[in-house]
Order: C-alpha cells, then sequence, then structure tokens
C-alpha cells in the first residue's frame, strides 16, 4: 500500500506536466556552476547562507534552490551548517547595527579560501532600508564582498548565475 | 455597547477611521487594563510615540475594536505588561525606541530590560525625536536555578537558512525548563523610514516588513491608508488583492507543511510540498510578475492587471493542487514515524492563546476562533464563502492539520474569485489634500493577522505608522508550549510556529 502510495506520488508530481522550457537552461547553468566550482576548487561549492537582517524575502529564493526544481545539490552546491565548512558566505539584509558583529564573527570562522556573495537589493548598499540608524547599509561596508547579486529578491536562477559567474571570474585565492 | 462605553475617556479623535480612538487619562487607561486582564477584551496593538502611547483592542463578542490613547505628558505611562503580560515585549520595545518610561506599584515592577535595543546603534531612543542617554547594562536573561540544570546558547546564527534570533535554554538532561528569547537581531528602523515618507515609499516599506507575508502586509497598509482617506476601492482590485493573499497563504502552508514534516526526518513530505510552493511562486510570476508579489498591492487599489495566462495558470495550479495534496495529506495522516513526533508535542494552553490574542494557526489550533477574514469581514471576504477551522489539542499536530484545512479554503476561494471576477478598474488615486487623518486596518497573513496604523499629514506624508506582526502574541506562547520537551522538539515546534522575526525586530 505504502509502496504505491509513493509510486503515485512520484508519478503524479515529478513527471507531470511536461518540463518548462526553462528548466532545461536551467540544468545547464547548474551543470556550469558545478563543472567551475570542481575546476576552481577541486570538489563541490560549499555555502554559508547569513541573515545579516533581511526581510526574509531573499532566504525563500534560497530556499528554492533546493526544491525538485531546481535541485542544486545535483550539480555539487551544497548549503552547510556551519562556516567552518564553508567556502561561500552568502549575504543578505541591510546589515543592521544588531547582526553586525554576529557577520563578522561569522566571516572570520571561516577557513580561507573564502568567498563573500551580496545577496539582494539591501545587501549590496542598504536597499530601500539605507540611511537608517539601525542599519550598517551593504555588506561590503562589514566584510570585503566578491559579488552582488542583485534583486529584490533575486529569483532563484539569478542566484546561480551570481554563482556561475563568481566561479568564473574571481581570480584564485588558493 | 461599545468598547468605549466602558471606559471613561475625555475626548474622541474624529479623524480616525473606520474605528474609534480616544484619549483617556489614568483611570481610562486602567479600566482598559482590567478589561483586558478580565478576558473581556483583547490586546490587539500597543506602540508609542514620542509623547503618547495607544492600545489597539477588540471585543471578539461584537468584532468591535477601538484604541485608547494615554498622553505620557511627564514621560511615563501606567504599566500594561506588569498587569497583562501579552504587553511585556511591546513595552519593552516603546521604552526601547521612545525612552517612556512604564510605571506601576514596586510588587508589579515593569520589565525594563532592553528588548530592540542591543546597544548597537550608537543612540539610544531613537524615535523619541530628543536626545537622552540610556544606562547601558549587560543584558540579563532570566534567572533559572537548580543542581541539575544547564544552559544552551543557540543563535544568532542558526545552523539553518533561517532567520537570526538568540534562544536560551535551561535544560534539566534532555527536558527543557525554561526558554528564553532574546530578539531585534532583524531590526531595521523600519517604523521611522516611514516617518516622512510618501505612500508610495511606505508601502514599498510595508511590503518589505516579512518577506514571507509581503501581500497581507502591502494588502493591511493599503487598507489602513483608505481607511485614513476614507476612500473605497474598485471590486475588482478587492478580487485580486484577496487572489494574491490566498496564493501567498498557499506557498507559505505548503512550505511549513513540509519543513514541519523534514524537522521530524521526513524528507519526502517536504520534497512533495516544496513542489507545490515552487509551482504557487511561478503562478504569481505569471501572473503578478513577482514570485513574491511584491509592490502589486498599493494604496488606492493594485498596480497592474493579472495577465490573461496567469488566469490559466491559476488554473491549472488549482487543479494540480487538487489532484497531489490529498494523497500527501493521507501520507501524513498514515505514517505513524511522523505523528509520533507531532501528536502531543509543544502544546499550547487555551487559555494562553486566549490570554495572548493568538492568531493563525497558532491560536486556531488551540481553540480560539479568530480570523480577520471572517470575523472582520473586510472586503472581498464579505462576500465570499469559506470556512474557518479550528481545533483544540494545541499540539505540532494541530497546527499542521490547520494549515492542511487552510491550504483547502485557500483553493476554494481561490476558485471562487476567478468565478466572480469581472471587468473593471483596478485603481483609484488617493484624494489630494485630504490629509490629518488616521486610519486602523488588519489583515488576515499566512500566519495570523498584521495590524497597520497610520496617520497621514496634509501632504498624504506617513506621520507615524506602526505595524504589528501576529507573530508578537505567538513568540511568547512558544516558549511556553517548548516546556517539559526535550530539546531536540524544539525545531518541531519552532517550524509549527513558523514566527517571524523581521515582522517583529521591524
Ligand atoms: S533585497 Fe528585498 S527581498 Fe531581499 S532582504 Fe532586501 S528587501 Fe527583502
Amino acid at each position: 500500500m505504502r509502496k504505491t502510495l509513493l509510486e503515485s506520488l512520484t508519478h503524479g508530481s515529478l513527471t507531470e506536466p511536461a518540463p518548462l522550457p526553462d528548466d532545461s537552461a536551467l540544468a545547464e547553468l547548474a551543470a556550469k556552476v558545478d563543472r567551475a566550482a570542481k575546476a576552481r576548487l577541486g570538489r563541490s561549492l560549499a555555502i554559508r547562507e547569513v541573515d545579516a537582517g533581511s526581510c526574509n524575502g531573499c532566504e525563500l529564493e534560497i530556499h528554492a534552490l533546493s526544491n525538485a526544481f531546481y535541485d542544486v545539490e545535483r550539480f555539487g552546491l551544497r548549503f552547510v551548517a556551519s562556516p567552518r565548512h564553508a567556502d561561500v558566505l552568502l549575504v543578505t539584509g541591510p546589515v543592521t547595527k544588531n547582526m553586525r558583529q554576529a557577520l563578522e564573527r561569522t566571516y572570520n570562522a571561516t577557513p580561507d579560501p573564502k568567498w563573500v556573495v551580496a545577496v539582494g537589493g539591501c545587501a549590496i548598499d542598504g536597499g530601500i532600508f539605507r540611511g537608517s540608524y539601525a542599519c550598517v547599509g551593504g555588506v561590503s561596508e562589514t566584510i570585503p564582498v566578491d559579488l552582488h547579486i542583485k534583486g529584490c529578491p533575486p529569483s532563484p536562477t539569478d542566484l546561480l548565475k551570481g554563482l556561475l559567474a563568481l566561479l568564473e571570474h574571481v581570480s584564485g585565492k588558493r | 455597547m461599545g468598547i468605549l462605553d466602558s471606559i471613561p475617556h475625555v475626548q474622541a479623535v474624529p479623524s480616525h477611521r473606520p474605528w474609534p480612538r480616544a484619549v483617556v487619562t489614568e483611570a481610562g487607561w486602567q479600566a482598559a487594563i482590567d478589561r483586558l486582564v478580565e478576558g473581556g477584551l483583547t490586546l490587539l496593538g500597543f506602540w508609542g510615540e514620542p509623547a503618547a502611547v495607544h492600545m489597539a483592542m477588540l471585543d471578539g463578542g461584537s468584532a468591535e475594536i477601538a484604541v485608547v490613547t494615554y498622553e505620557c505628558t511627564s514621560g511615563t505611562f501606567p504599566s500594561v505588561a506588569s498587569r497583562h503580560p501579552p504587553a511585556l515585549r511591546l513595552e519593552r520595545t516603546i521604552h526601547d525606541l521612545f525612552g517612556l518610561v512604564p510605571t506601576a506599584a514596586d510588587d508589579l515592577r515593569p520589565d525594563l530590560r532592553p528588548w530592540l535595543d542591543h546597544d548597537a546603534w550608537g543612540q539610544s531612543y531613537p524615535l523619541a525625536g530628543r536626545n537622552a542617554s540610556r544606562d547601558v547594562r549587560p543584558y540579563q536573561f532570566l534567572p533559572a536555578e537548580g543542581e541539575a540544570l544547564h544552559q544552551v546558547a543557540v543563535g544568532p546564527v542558526h545552523a539553518g537558512i533561517i532567520e537570526p534570533g538568540h534562544f536560551r535554554f535551561t535544560a534539566n538532561g534532555e527536558h527543557v525548563v525554561r526558554l528564553e528569547q532574546w530578539l531585534g537581531y532583524t531590526h531595521k528602523g523600519i517604523e521611522q523610514l516611514m516617518q516622512g515618507a510618501d505612500l508610495a515609499t511606505a508601502a514599498k516599506l510595508a511590503n518589505r516588513t516579512s518577506g514571507d507575508s509581503a501581500v497581507a502586509y502591502a494588502f493591511a497598509f493599503a487598507r489602513a491608508a483608505e481607511a485614513a482617506l476614507d476612500i473605497q476601492v474598485p471590486r475588482r482590485a478587492n478580487y485580486l488583492r484577496a487572489l494574491m493573499a490566498e496564493l501567498e497563504r498557499l506557498a507559505n502552508h505548503f512550505g511549513d507543511i513540509g519543513a514541519i514534516c523534514n524537522d521530524a526526518s521526513f524528507a519526502l513530505m517536504h520534497a512533495q510540498t516544496g513542489i507545490l510552493r515552487e509551482r504557487c511562486l511561478r503562478t504569481a510570476d505569471t501572473a503578478f510578475g513577482h514570485r513574491l508579489m511584491m509592490d502589486v498591492i498599493v494604496p488606492g487599489g493594485v498596480a497592474r492587471e493579472v495577465s490573461p495566462d496567469g488566469i490559466t495558470a491559476l488554473r491549472t495550479l488549482l487543479a494540480d493542487i487538487g489532484e497531489v495534496f490529498p494523497r500527501l495529506i493521507e501520507l501524513y495522516d498514515n505514517t505513524a514515524s511522523l505523528q509520533d513526533r507531532t501528536v502531543t508535542t509543544g502544546i499550547v494552553k487555551a487559555d494562553y492563546a486566549r490570554q495572548f490574542g493568538a492568531g493563525g494557526y497558532v491560536g486556531r489550533a488551540s481553540g480560539r476562533d479568530f480570523d480577520a477574514r471572517r470575523t472582520l469581514a473586510y472586503a472581498p471576504y464579505d462576500h465570499l464563502s469559506f470556512e474557518v477551522p479550528v481545533l483544540d489539542t494545541g499540539d505540532v499536530n494541530a497546527r499542521v492539520w490547520i494549515r492542511i484545512r487552510e491550504v483547502e479554503q485557500s483553493v476554494a476561494l481561490i476558485a471562487q474569485i476567478l468565478d466572480l471576477m469581472e471587468p473593471g478598474e483596478i485603481r483609484i488615486a488617493p484624494p489630494a489634500g485630504r490629509g490629518g487623518c488616521e486610519g486602523l486596518a488588519l489583515t488576515e497573513a499566512f500566519r495570523g493577522d498584521v495590524l497597520v496604523w497610520l496617520r497621514l499629514d496634509g501632504e498624504l506624508r506617513v506621520e507615524r505608522c506602526h505595524l504589528r506582526d501576529a507573530s508578537w502574541f505567538q513568540w511568547p506562547l512558544l516558549e511556553t508550549a517548548i516546556e517539559g520537551n526535550i530539546i531536540a522538539d524544539f525545531p518541531l515546534c519552532n517550524k509549527s510556529f513558523n514566527c517571524s522575526y523581521s515582522g517583529v525586530d521591524l
């Protein structure tokens, strides 16, 4: 019974409807991220996400990277629980003053070589929250940033494109 | 009998809509607190201004609301929290932002520990409009003493992709004796950024108060502005707003049902609901041009029409959900290892849910029959038919079931709206020059009611705006729900609440 149920679930939702046209482009994009990560790091890419005061919109889209449509783990992109295991810090939010120290500590806890990607309009320059007494405004004012990914929030595809750009263009730190 | 009939007040404020606001003296303020303590009224909101504090209260029976205002001529106000605990964090926030001091008899001494202020802003009382220095002392967690007890500190940076906050567990072996939360890490100063902003900018800020409730916040903000200006938006705009609100509710409930199961190590459910959530977001993108539907609802209506493809996409989405979701419900219901974790775990007592006026699935899983869409019947829900599911076991399982039933209701609501919606205008321009007015609105977000109160000046700029997330009255209940459970069940309890951090830190 259980087995049939699981099977029907799989059939019901994974093969129907036919993949959308942009999905193949997506798979290609993600595969490129995988190859670039291996070429640069000799292994997959471990990402530690840090919410530095975001509205949580960016997190929702970062989460979406792990759903069955994007399933980035297939391509060697892994979200890890500790900065000690990370190659990349994905930072969101206008860096609230209440989070600045935690962000610095997370950065310092991440071993070299490491990259920092600022995700979303807020993380670039504070975005709509710029000028507030409670925000530092922009991740680069607290820790060095290697890449900005625009959007409010950036879509999962934007995020993948950004990570690929990071891997292809930043000069090797190792 | 109106709420204000039993509360002595000095004068009513005529420009406050749609519910009354009145200025009270200390006697009136204490009478209002009495009504809250007795349980006759529910605290809906409690916020400050440089020289005044306001409380919004609900009479659940008559669905009436009133706001009382106490003018703090000497920089103090009678403490609400020392008599009515649900006001505590709001009261500490008022003190942090405005420097107003709650007073009470010595044996009820108000809790003045900072809440949002982590001593990092470089200034004290940022919304007070005057410079004053504050006594800075290291933050004190509440004590829990005993030989076998130990503490576990978690956060602000957590192991998953979640918002930052600090949790201090005191445990006896595996069992949690006390949990104390300390939030404020995502405090962005939204209410100050709103001051002086035009309606469009302020609406954008409201949209970004809590990303998962972008639609609900934009909806509440727009309705508060429209109440203040005394305008009615076109019928079609109301339908489009509700379409977005229900789509947002679906996306979040799918995400949460899966995430709760995932925290009980049942990843299959997470994968399946993740697909449904993504389909909702893609439908939103097709229909409204943004996956989270930000900046579509604006004061006066909606900023853009739903695309023709969008209507088709919405109908396809409903069909997909209709096909897959019943099987997922069956799977949830028949998986003993999952039920083993969710049944009787993290119980919120019905008394607490009532006292705190807990909204959303937290309240409704513990017997509190309140849903702003029905109790306050705002457009277009006033002529849509739907049910509000209520359970009374108050555990993780009940919160999952409320969400499951709400998914079914949202699907039916979207279908109804698609059938009822007729062509027409979608936006009217806010009238110029009708300033100096105040509005209050409540909108049902996926996790409970969002309250927005605002005052506009003569040029339709925001003079003061307060946004209150449902989480204010849910977070403290999470502290009670975890007591006696094991630490390992915390993620499960926490996920079943899914309280907002950004929405309460502001
Ligand atoms: S960029 Fe936009 S979605 Fe991301 S945290 Fe900032 S306001 Fe939210």
